[in-house]
């Protein structure tokens, strides 16, 4: 039987990318920075956004989405910052995908609140394929899970844009190589803002909080996380 | 594994390009696939299959085209394959490069259909 060949150039991701460009433009319409924070599991996401909201919360309207593959644990950590926190429970889905994004936001009226900050599932591998809207990506590492993460896992580390170093206070029971660390996430993404910090004893958050609050200053943009997601 | 997440989305593409020519009959899918898309080619090729299962793709064949990174050299103003997926920088002159040109896509080229 002959066949014949029939173009067609479709993005596989086209369904998912058109709701986020969606959402980025509803975002940029009521001026939120949204920042996605990715890493793998443990790495301290949670932690890092208890300090993150409780610091930015007393100046600036603050929420976040937190998505985990079961229990409500990480959101009832948030909501010790702000009440403005839903878990997105994705059951045996690996990643956030901006249908999720879109369905946890209904109903919330964004207009002050300047940061929302996403949550990612603990992985470093499925999330990077998902655009969700958002303006910024966050890669998290631990100063406790060794320097090479970068160059085990480029996908993801290329396709964000600041890379954080957490656990500081434990990198030297960790034996932890920071110039090492720095100089692999260099090498996977030229440029990289990297940002050491501690949960913990609130090292380093000071620069993190200053970043943040100079993004607000900066004109929200709708142009997609990914070259590849311009449709 | 999202690769069975990113088999039922090209699934549904397919179906969608499919109905907008009048109903395909579908042999063959021919995809691109960058390197850098995060997705591994060996468990897209098996999630495929299982997410074709009663569903008019059932049968049909996915052929994987990999697309190489290509970065762009600010020093030597080219284009360029890095060493390697984490050695984002000129094989040359080893200038960083912060520019990707190709290696992110995930894009189904092509249908092979009964004729
Ligand atoms: N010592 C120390 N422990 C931390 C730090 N950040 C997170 N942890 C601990 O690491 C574990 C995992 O943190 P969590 O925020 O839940 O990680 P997530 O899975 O990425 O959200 C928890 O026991 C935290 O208390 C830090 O900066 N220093
Ligand atoms: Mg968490
Ligand atoms: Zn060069």
């Amino acid at each position: 039987m002959s066949t014949r060949m029939v173009e067609v150039r479709a993005k596989v991701m086209k369904q998912n990318d058109l709701l986020a460009r969606a959402l980025r433009e509803r975002f940029q319409q009521q001026n939120t920075c949204v920042i996605g924070l990715v890493s793998s599991p443990g790495s301290g996401k949670t932690a890092f956004l208890e300090k993150v909201l409780a610091g930015l919360a007393r100046d600036h309207g603050v929420a976040a989405l937190v998505g985990d593959l079961a229990t409500e644990n990480d959101a009832a950590r948030l909501q010790r910052a702000t009440p403005n926190v839903k878990q997105i429970t994705t059951g045996t889905i690996c990643h956030l995908d901006a249908s999720m994004i879109e369905r946890a936001l209904e109903g919330w009226h964004l207009d002050n609140v300047d940061f929302l900050f996403i949550e990612n599932v603990g992985n470093l591998v499925c999330p990077s394929s998902y655009d969700l809207g958002e303006e910024l990506r966050f890669v998290l590492l631990s100063a406790t899970e060794g320097e090479d993460k970068p160059l085990k896992y480029p996908t993801i580390f290329n396709s964000s844009d600041v890379a954080i170093i957490t656990k500081m206070d434990m990198a030297d029971a960790a034996e932890f190589d920071l110039a090492t660390a720095r100089r692999n996430i260099e090498s996977v993404r030229p440029g990289m803002k990297i940002f050491e910090v501690s949960s913990k004893t609130g090292q380093g958050m000071g620069e993190v909080f200053n970043f943040l609050r100079a993004q607000l200053a900066r004109p929200r943009t709708t142009a997609p996380l990914l070259e590849e997601a311009a449709l | 594994m999202h690769e069975l997440s990113i088999a039922i989305s090209m699934i549904d593409q397919i179906a969608e390009e499919s109905a907008s020519r009048g109903g395909l009959d579908v042999e063959a899918v021919h995809l691109r696939l960058g390197v850098f898309a995060g997705v591994d080619k060996n468990a897209l090729l098996f999630a495929y299959e299982l997410a074709c299962e009663g569903t008019p793709l059932q049968g049909s064949r996915l052929i994987i085209e990999t697309v190489p990174l290509l970065v762009y050299c600010p020093v030597c103003r080219q284009e360029r394959t890095p060493p390697s997926v984490y050695q984002i920088c000129c094989p040359e002159c080893l200038a960083p490069t912060p520019e990707i040109l190709t290696g992110r896509e995930m894009e189904v080229a092509s249908l092979e259909v009964a004729a």
